[in-house]
């Protein structure tokens, strides 16, 4: 890219081509007040796509699916006050699953700075605790390197959303503009390379394992370490699962694959988790959805060996016995140099034994029901789509049917809200990723409850023509909350039936798009197949589905891994 | 158990309380906290004393040097170390009083530092437990108002926190 030296740039200006600089293609986000400097200078370039959303929640989510599925960072431009605070929520879920965003907000004039201002808020502290870092950039002069510093820090070590304050005089004053090459920071330097003694002492415990287990996390998807872990296991032949976040970071429809674990994990990944007497944990948290209560884990003897980029998420719920801090490519590396030659113990009666937790077959449901069982509607959407589609999800009971049912064999290809759990997060989402990935196949995968949160965003879908579908499991309830309700609260289902919904193929014909409902099984197949020929279309399926269905198996709240509420026919 | 936990960061605007809110969001307790630059003018040294196990202490410190501004991190208590504090008070000293209240203040090598009809304010440096003896040596109804730094903390000999 050519460079202007000696040329004064106003700060507006100076972050357009900041973003030029870092290959940022696609930005999302809503004008205001204090960023209308910004707005012009992107008016006048045509490097930079800006797409613009309806609600800013949107912005951060899609430039949130927009990173996941593509491996590069997220960018949106937000303005100040309420356009800063409606982002919060797709910030702190960028947060919680650590993606690499960069957000851009626009401030007040630096001298209105703490005056409470028109649309003033205090960017800084209210993000403070749900982003990697954050800067207020208080001079033009710093701004450049601010940016660089910026997407150097969302993108390294463990990746997060990196804000940047901008106030409105910043954005108009001018200064010579040149994009820093490189970054030095002393206060952050993270590691690549793991440890080589703690590697060799991993390695002997593999070599050792009578009943080894892999357990493997959005790190691996984050990392892009997914060819890395299908040699070790390949060469191993070890069982593995994935969390919630994991899924796609190993083939799904792999014979070695025991399917996700935790709280709405299969029968066999959890028992193999609580039983096996090595565990190799790649990238993974052991956060409370996925290991339950920490005490009735640590029953079981295993010694587990930790891989992470981040050495504050070893042996923060679970003691590790072997951690090793550094990238995951780079250790699964060595991991693989030293295992190729080596003899693995047999683990014949392991995998017998895991047959047999198999042969439970947990997932069943009943498939003769006259009612549309939600389960039904996602095999069919892998079966139709085979398998090959981007799915994005919002929250609840049909994020974790999407999770279980949904064979997903690609990293990147599960976009889901995991740790902040956030309703409203699958459409954005889905934008950002058909963005990221025009003419790829894109559903949604939600529930009448969840797409109500961010609903406006068909107005975006419709602009950009983004030929998204939505894939609606309506039960009329906020189906997990009623599952909880069911379960822990003596069916008493408090405030949790969606009364005077939308008629949503009206609603999407409102906005534009194209609706059906469907309330037979009988139609599933063929809704899904018209559908999913429609290349430039956004559908709105909406589905009937069962409102007593619940989500099996489940591991209730604070108990162990192994405690789980199997389908009532089992 | 008690730790003094030692922190170089970066001198910048809000780097004290991205640490404090750390410790707040993730209830980490906090006991005592001062924070000052250093020779080096670009950089603050922080001196935080926290009450926890080795463990919850462990994932304080992995915590800290999480925070892209913290330099460098380190618990003193895991070795021979110095620990200072400083305490101003001022206490009652009238006539009848002025005597045995500055040979208390001998006796702790405090210093009356100002001097007015009926009280003395008193500096008194030393670790945490001896300015808390002297609190307690006195009448507490001599005591007017105090005021305390809270710990700073250096290793002994060589070892050295610097960047």
């Amino acid at each position: 890219m050519d460079r202007i030296k000696g040329l004064e740039l106003t700060g507006a200006e100076i972050v357009v081509r900041c973003l030029q600089e870092e290959g940022v293609d696609t930005l999302f986000g809503y004008p205001g007040g204090a960023v209308l400097h910004i707005y012009d200078a992107l008016f006048k370039q045509d490097k930079v796509r800006h797409v613009l959303v309806r609600h800013e929640q949107g912005a951060a989510h899609a430039a949130d699916g927009y990173s996941r599925s593509s491996h590069k960072v997220g960018v949106c431009l937000v303005t100040s006050g309420p356009g800063l605070t409606n982002a919060v929520t797709g910030i702190a879920t960028a947060y919680m699953d650590s993606i690499p965003m960069v957000i851009l907000s626009g401030q007040v004039a630096t001298h209105q700075i703490g005056e409470d201002a028109f649309q003033e808020c205090d960017s800084i502290g209210i993000t403070r605790p749900c982003v990697k870092h954050n800067f207020l950039v208080r001079d033009v002069k710093d701004l450049a390197m601010t940016m660089k510093k910026a997407f150097h820090i969302a993108t390294t070590g463990r990746p997060g959303p990196v804000l940047v304050d901008i106030p409105k005089d910043v954005t108009a004053n001018k200064c010579e503009f040149q994009y820093p090459e490189t970054v030095s920071m002393r206060s952050y330097n993270p590691v690549k390379k793991g440890h080589a003694g703690q590697i060799k002492k991993a390695v002997q415990l593999l070599l050792d394992a009578e009943r080894p287990m892999v357990y493997t996390g959005g790190g691996v998807v984050l990392s892009n370490a997914s060819a890395q872990l299908k040699d070790l296991l390949k060469l191993t032949g070890f069982p593995i699962t994935n969390t919630l976040m994991g899924l796609g970071g190993y083939p799904a429809t792999d014979e070695q694959f025991l399917g996700m674990l935790g709280m709405h994990g299969t029968y066999e990944a959890n028992m193999a988790m609580q039983h096996c007497d090595v565990l190799l944990a790649i990238g993974a948290r052991f956060d409370d959805r996925v290991i339950g209560n920490p005490a009735h884990f640590a029953r079981n003897l295993r010694k587990i060996i930790h891989i992470d980029i981040d050495p504050s998420s070893i042996s923060k719920r679970v003691k590790v016995d072997v951690p090793i801090v550094g990238s995951i490519p780079d250790v699964l590396d060595e991991f693989l140099k030293l295992l190729k030659d080596a003899k693995l113990q047999d683990a014949k009666a392991w995998w017998k034994q895991i047959g047999e937790w198999r042969g439970k077959d947990c997932l069943k449901y009943d498939r003769k029901s006259k009612i549309i069982k939600p389960q039904f509607v996602l095999e069919k959407l892998y079966e139709v789509t085979g398998g090959d589609a981007f799915v994005t999800s919002d929250v609840g009971q049909h994020q974790m049917w999407a999770a279980q049912f949904y064979k997903f064999d690609q990293p990147r290809r599960w976009i889901n809200s995991g740790g902040l759990g956030t309703m409203g997060f699958g459409l954005p989402a889905a934008m950002g990723v058909q963005m990221a990935n025009p003419g790829a196949t894109v559903a949604c995968v939600t529930g009448e409850s969840s797409i109500q949160m961010c609903l406006q965003e068909l107005s975006t879908c419709k602009q950009y023509r983004l030929p998204i579908k939505i894939i609606n499991l309506n039960n009329k309830y906020m189906g997990m909350v009623r599952q909880w309700q069911e379960f822990f609260h003596g069916n008493r289902y408090s405030e949790s039936y969606m009364d005077a919904l939308p008629d949503f193929v009206k609603l999407a014909e409102g906005y534009g798009h194209s609706g059906l409902l469907i309330d037979k099984p009988a139609d599933v197949e063929p809704a899904l197949r018209e559908t999913f020929k429609r290349k430039k279309d956004l559908v709105f399926l909406d589905f009937l589905t069962d409102q007593t269905e619940n989500v099996y198996p489940m591991i209730p709240g604070g108990k162990g891994i192994t405690e789980m509420i199997l389908s009532e026919d089992l | 158990m008690r730790h003094i936990i030692s922190i170089l960061v970066e001198n910048e605007a809000g780097a004290l309380s991205r640490i404090s809110n750390m410790f707040s969001a993730r209830g980490y307790n906090i006991e005592s906290l001062t924070v000052a630059p250093t020779e080096d003018a670009s950089m603050s040294r922080m001196t935080v004393v926290s009450v926890g196990s080795d463990e919850v202490i462990e994932k304080i410190t992995k915590q800290l040097n999480k925070l892209v501004e913290v330099v460098k991190v380190v618990d003193l208590s895991e070795a021979e170390h110095i620990e200072r504090e400083l305490m101003l008070i001022k206490v009652r000293a009238g006539a009848k009083e002025r005597e045995d209240m500055k040979r208390m203040a001998d006796i702790f090598r405090g210093r009356i530092i100002d001097v007015s009809d009926n009280t003395y304010t008193i500096e008194l440096t030393g670790d945490g437990r001896k300015l808390d003896a002297f609190i307690h040596a006195l009448d507490q109804g001599a005591i007017v108002e105090t005021v305390r730094t809270g710990a700073s903390g250096i290793g002994r000999g060589n070892r050295v926190l610097r960047v």
